[in-house]
């Protein structure tokens, strides 16, 4: 999941600056690029879900207590980032900054809450998870 | 930070007691993963008290003889 979600992101960035090229970038044109490339993310994450599933031998891919609770763990921590990134749009929306950034900010921060999420539930696999 | 828990457990031993049964063969009497079974053993997972109990079960020993919490840790 992060590893689509950094390459996903990276990728757009690219396209996005080598518009920008010639005209400013918040004239370039990004919607449907996002619209893609979020698409394509998902798409990614399920046929590579399947793939891994299939591929691993034995009890690998089945889901237990531990997965689901390192899983709730890493989505619930990751959701930092949306928040921060919903309170920069509203402060953005609020002095009419342009819609470009708005946008950009909202997709960087699913980005880092998808990245996020994903290395807590790796540290959480490898060192266990955290106790309050 | 991660803490390490202090709930310790014998089921190690408890396995080669019981014929030298696999993390593999008691992951699938307890309906979990073997990765589970090994996380459990090194302390770093913290069983919930059902899953203590069916592991506690498979070697039909009170839980605890599985886990063990040292005195004076109850705060």
């Amino acid at each position: 999941m992060a590893v689509v979600s950094a390459c996903g992101y990276g990728t757009y960035v690219a396209i996005i600056l080598g518009r920008a090229g010639t005209v400013a970038i918040t004239e370039v044109p990004y919607a449907a690029t996002l619209l893609w490339i979020i698409g394509g993310a998902i798409v990614a994450t399920i046929v590579l879900h399947i793939a891994v599933s299939m591929a691993s031998p034995g009890d690998i891919g089945k889901k237990d207590q531990r997965d689901r609770e390192i899983h709730r763990y890493g989505e619930y921590a990751g959701q930092w980032c949306l928040v921060l990134g919903g309170l920069a749009a509203l402060g953005m929306a609020m002095a009419e900054v342009d819609h470009f950034w708005i946008a950009n900010v909202i997709y960087l921060a699913f980005v880092l809450s998808s990245v996020l999420g994903s290395v807590l539930k790796i540290v959480a696999y490898r060192r266990g998870l955290p106790t309050w | 930070m991660v803490k390490p828990t202090k709930v310790t457990n014998s089921i190690r031993v408890l396995r080669f007691a019981h014929g030298e049964m696999t993390q593999a063969e008691l992951a699938e009497r307890v309906g979990v993963t073997r990765q589970t079974i090994i996380a459990i053993e090194q302390s770093r997972y913290s069983p919930s008290l059902e899953m203590a109990f069916q592991i506690a079960r498979v070697f039909g020993v009170p839980l605890d003889d599985v886990f063990h919490y040292p005195d004076g840790e109850a705060s």
